[in-house]
């Protein structure tokens, strides 16, 4: 469905909504799913995102996300000293997915501190995105709702229990998607909400035994 | 959702409304959000239009590439003004927001990025003409909206999906409706303006030298703004149409989804695959996609996949 501001915008620094604005809003949705920008960071580019991004800004939008800006944040076109700045340590380069991928996508290998995650996604056209893979495990998230991606033991009852503490405090579940390495092993559930989750929610998530890790990702409208 | 201009007018005529509020009404509907928050935000998005086309006229230096940059100011300082200073001051509005686009600015992509300098150069060149307040753009901004969301639906606004025509034309056609319905048009020739801006501009292919958005873009989105005044003059003075619009816009999809892939945004063919064309894109270092030009790559090889969007 085409809304009213999808005609009348986006609001984002050029020149392509698909090479800057979606790669601005990748970097933003992996620094969300790390927790912050990265200290370190090696990103994939694929088919065009590798052959035309140059020209368009496609790695500077990429670094401006990781640390933080939107798409339409002036910050973008200096996110390269930013980043040095900063101490975010940033390597690109050209992968091949293969013919299914889709033409703009780009693999994240980031961390911080202890954490290190694999994020693969693409941008979709008009500034929209598709987050597809987490560390292995097959997710879908567009950074259009508010989620929460969760890595816990896939033990029966899991998903009840986490949409149950969500749903006690009110808030809307909009979509929940699971995917498992295994059966009896850990599972991996992203779900998004029609409004942030609070970080005492998330806290209260965290501190369950079975979850291993937890994130909040922000919605993101620009 | 709106899906045929036929709809949004018979719609709007038996709620006894303008197109611009029931655009507005719907919006509210299906949103949530209030219709004061609608109309700041198009408030807003006029706000980054204007700052958008000073922004790209005052810079002089070029876009990273060298493709653009102080051409709109050089065509205010030395245009001849063919047919006066408004006219002179539309197309330079039209290239300095690309020139704008191109350095990595701030811009409102309406509906696209590459073609985002066509409403702002129409609406804000005409406004002091014509003494439009701010309040009655935001109200235009609406009917461009609608137009918008009518040729998304049936059609296409990406280079990608159906070539130029589906964004410089949409644009265009966008405008050429805000500017008949400002100016007292009735639905009948809003949907005239409409009709007589795609048809002239069916066909169109995107062929982005080295697949950047400047070249064509910056230029047709001037042309592009001139089609549309043109329309809505015609419109405006009764001139008619017998293609009903909802009609033409078909036309756009299906010449659009035929079209061939090099002309939809891949820049593998068109002016992006000339001679000058490679020399550009090798100059820029785009090596890979030079080779492909040099195959000569035919329809459906490579599909949609090397341009922007």
């Amino acid at each position: 469905m085409t809304t009213l501001f999808d005609i009348l915008g986006p609001r984002m620094v050029g020149p392509s909504s698909s090479h800057t604005a979606g790669a601005c809003r990748l970097g933003y949705v992996v620094q969300a799913i790390l927790g912050g920008t990265p200290d370190r960071a090696s990103v994939g580019l694929h088919g065009s995102f590798a052959m035309t991004g140059e020209g368009h800004g496609t790695r500077v939008a990429i670094t401006g996300g990781l640390l933080g800006h939107r798409p339409d944040d002036e910050r973008l076109r200096n996110a390269e000293a930013e980043a040095a700045e900063k101490g975010l340590e940033i390597e690109f380069h050209t992968v091949d997915l293969g013919d299914d991928a889709h033409p703009n996508s780009a693999v994240f290998d980031v961390a911080r501190g202890e954490d290190r995650i694999a994020i693969t996604g693409c941008s979709i056209g008009g500034g929209r995105i598709r987050v597809q893979e987490i560390d292995g495990f097959a997710v879908d998230l567009s950074g259009s709702h508010p989620a929460i991606v969760v890595v816990a033991d896939d033990v029966p009852g899991t998903v009840a229990r986490i949409t149950g503490l969500i749903a006690d405090r009110g808030l809307n579940v909009a979509t929940v998607r699971v995917d498992r390495t295994g059966r009896g092993e850990r599972a991996l559930m992203t779900i998004e909400t029609d409004e942030d989750v609070p970080d005492d929610v998330l806290a209260e998530l965290a501190g369950q035994g079975w979850v291993h890790w937890i994130r909040n990702v922000h919605q993101l409208n620009a | 959702m709106i899906r045929s201009f036929a709809e949004w007018f018979e719609q709007a005529e038996s709620r006894g409304i303008g197109l611009a509020e029931l655009v507005e009404r719907r919006e509210v509907k299906e949103t949530g959000v209030s219709r004061e928050a609608v109309r700041k935000r198009i408030a807003d998005a006029l706000a980054v239009m204007r700052h958008a086309v000073q922004q790209g006229l005052e810079e002089t230096g070029t876009s990273p590439s060298g493709l653009t940059g102080g051409r709109s100011g050089r065509l205010v300082a030395e245009g001849p003004r063919l047919l006066g200073e408004d006219f002179t001051a539309m197309l330079s509005r039209a290239i300095a927001t690309l020139e704008t686009n191109a350095r990595m600015g701030l811009i409102m992509a309406t509906p696209t990025a590459g073609a985002a300098g066509v409403v702002p150069a129409v609406l804000l060149t005409l406004a002091p003409a014509r003494g439009w307040s701010d309040e009655r753009l935001v109200d235009a901004m609406l009917v461009a909206g609608g137009t918008g969301i009518i040729i998304a639906e049936r059609a296409s606004i990406a280079g990608a999906g159906g070539g130029c025509q589906a964004e410089t034309g949409s644009a265009a056609a966008m405008a050429a409706a805000a500017v008949t319905w400002l100016e007292g048009g009735d639905n009948q020739q809003v949907a005239t303006a409409v009709a007589l801006t795609i048809q002239g501009m069916l066909g169109l292919i995107c062929d982005p030298v080295a697949g950047l958005v400047e070249i064509p873009c910056a230029y047709r989105n001037a042309s592009a703004a001139v089609n549309a005044v043109a329309s809505a003059e015609m419109a405006l003075a009764g001139l008619d149409f017998p293609i009903p619009v909802d009609q033409v816009v078909d036309v756009m999809g299906d010449v659009g989804t035929k079209m061939d892939v090099r002309f939809r945004e891949t820049a593998l063919g068109g002016l992006a695959a000339t001679p000058a064309g490679q020399e550009i894109a090798a100059r820029a270092g785009m090596t890979e996609l030079v080779q492909l030009q040099r195959k000569g790559r035919t329809r459906g090889e490579g599909s949609a996949r090397f341009g922007p969007s």
